[in-house]
């Protein structure tokens, strides 16, 4: 399993409820579902997907993150998590408010644009960044909204939203991030793991 | 010998209030099983009809000898395993193959109900039908299915019955008929009551019947349960063998020869009363009407899980009719999962050999009953 699954499965306690948002083909859920909660659905896009969650047994509703999160009534679940999507919604904004309101706490984890080898494609490569985390090239990438780890920092900021755990992940070696070491680990990181709340 | 004194019934003693105000008791109820149920009787499913279908939802329905209207669904291996699983099916009051319904005898006069038969709601279907637990002596099912109205009484059943069903999976049907299916179904029992020889419902009494008016009740509900694609590809302009059209009114296209076709073998097997009673029933439905439109509030103590199906091509019961039932339960946090299925055959995909829906809804049940 990918390190960052660990690292989010590792950030959940035992028996809490969780909302899996773009849950993909259900691996991370499964995960939790095996060894950490029972109590964990999911919401996919993709029918494809949705086929192979049910067949791992796996609650999931099909439907679009941007327009369904609405249903879900505040502070449904214990926890939400959102791993690698944010930068492919149309309104990140209105999806990390969504985020906030359903889950008690939020898992955001997000390819770093601030890594360094995406500002060494641009800078010197000047071509658009194709790297393992970032692996589409410019004409068929589903990330209309790429950001960095600072940008986000910066945005939970602003918004006076609650960014008690940051972490960051390189070559599967994970490490904290804060206001002292920002500017480093938004150069050296290839994701960040984020954990908000209101 | 009458042609249905060979099918399974059971006699329901139990007194039983309709939505009408009628109270009937002492009726019968038709019904079919397949698969064993087991010691822990922690295996038994409960499959509900739609509209036109009946009790015998797999292997070779003996009245009609066709095949039953789920024969892709139940069976040995199939989604709902026979080896693994005891499916109930049964006929809804208001049917034509063996329940109480408008073509039963009333004891005293001797003579067909007809028209006298008292209106029902889907409401007063799944009480009915709910006595077959009893019978059975199951205390909870593991599983309510069904499709259009069968989904329809698996709604009314988990919000009649919170912990009586683990799992229940409606699928492509709605909680609340839309004018536009209240429409197709009022322009079916015109239709009917159109024939002359529906005699204002009393056909039976001179052995006659409007199958003129059901065969066009059928042909125009025919339309609504394909899509526009489905036909296309199937008929398109295609000519009923003759090379060009005769300039008249016979059935120069096929999907008009199609058409009359499933008219004509429509009325040998179904009642006309009875179209007109249980479409009324799906007329009627209308789940969140006594919560003031809060569909939440109609499960807000169930303890089942769901799981809800949707086709991409079915207009007559929209993926939008069916999410309405996901955001209820999602509201109140209940243990929802749904998926809509990509098909081009329209609402009658769920009957049909569909791959993504058959495997879909296998997983789902074989999943849910390991755990």
């Amino acid at each position: 399993m990918k390190e960052e699954f660990k690292i989010i499965a590792n950030s959940i306690q035992r028996e809490k409820s969780i909302l899996d948002v773009g849950c993909g083909d259900g691996e991370l859920m499964k995960f939790i579902y095996e060894n950490i909660s029972k109590k964990i659905r999911g919401l996919e896009i993709s029918k494809d997907n949705i086929q192979k969650c049910i067949q791992k047994g796996l609650t999931v509703i099909e439907g679009n993150a941007e327009i369904d999160l609405q249903q879900f009534p505040s502070n449904s679940f214990d926890y939400v998590i959102l791993s690698q999507t944010l930068q492919a919604f149309l309104n990140p904004e209105k999806v990390i408010s969504d985020l906030l309101r359903i889950g008690k706490t939020s898992i955001v984890t997000i390819p770093n644009f601030g890594f360094w080898k995406v500002r060494f494609n641009l800078l010197f490569k000047g071509t658009m960044p194709v790297t393992k985390t970032l692996p589409n090239e410019w004409y068929n990438t589903p990330n209309l909204h790429m950001c960095s780890i600072k940008d986000f920092v910066n945005f939970c900021n602003d918004r006076k939203i609650n960014l008690f755990k940051s972490l960051a992940l390189t070559n599967n070696k994970v490490s904290s991030i804060n206001k002292f070491n920002l500017n480093f680990k938004n150069l050296t990181s290839e994701l960040g793991i984020f954990l908000i709340e209101k | 010998m009458n042609k249905f004194d060979n099918i399974k019934k059971i006699i329901v003693r139990k007194p039983l209030k309709l939505d009408c105000g009628v109270t009937i008791s002492n009726y019968p109820l038709a019904y079919e099983t397949y698969g064993k149920l087991n010691q822990k009787k922690d295996n038994a499913v409960m499959v509900f009809h739609a509209l036109t279908g009946d009790q015998f939802a797999s292997g070779k329905n003996p009245i009609t000898n066709k095949d039953g209207w789920w024969s892709y669904v139940i069976g040995p291996n199939k989604a709902l395993d026979t080896n693994k699983y005891f499916i109930i099916s049964a006929n809804v009051i208001g049917g034509c193959m063996g329940s109480y319904g408008p073509s039963s005898v009333d004891e005293k006069s001797g003579k067909k109900i007809g028209i006298n038969f008292p209106v029902i709601t889907i409401n007063d279907m799944v009480n009915a039908q709910f006595n077959l637990l009893d019978h059975f002596d199951i205390n909870k099912l593991f599983c309510v299915t069904g499709g259009s109205m069968g989904g329809m009484q698996v709604l009314q059943f988990v919000a009649n019955y919170p912990d009586k069903s683990k799992i229940a999976i409606p699928i492509a049907c709605s909680a609340s008929h839309s004018a536009q299916n209240i429409a197709f179904n009022e322009l079916g029992r015109q239709a009917i009551m159109a024939d002359e020889n529906w005699k204002n419902g009393n056909y039976e009494l001179e052995n006659i019947s409007p199958s003129k008016g059901l065969s066009v009740a059928r042909m125009a509900a025919h339309i609504t349960y394909l899509s526009k694609k489905g036909l296309q590809e199937k008929f398109g302009r295609k000519l009923q063998e003759r090379d060009k059209v005769k300039f008249g009114f016979d059935a120069d296209f096929q999907i008009e020869s199609y058409l009359r076709y499933q008219g004509s073998i429509f009325v040998d097997r179904f009642d006309a009363n009875s179209y007109l009673y249980i479409t009324r029933a799906m007329d009627y439905f209308d789940l969140s009407k006594n919560s003031n439109g809060n569909l939440s509030k109609v499960f807000k103590n169930t303890k089942t899980k769901f799981f809800i199906i949707s086709f991409t091509s079915d207009w007559l019961y929209p993926t939008a009719e069916n999410r309405e039932i996901v955001i209820a339960l999602n509201a109140i946090n209940a243990d929802v999962g749904f998926l809509e299925v990509k098909s081009d055959k329209g609402h009658d995909s769920f009957l049909l050999d569909v791959p993504d829906f058959l495997n879909a809804l296998k997983n789902f049940v074989d999943n849910s009953h390991k755990k």
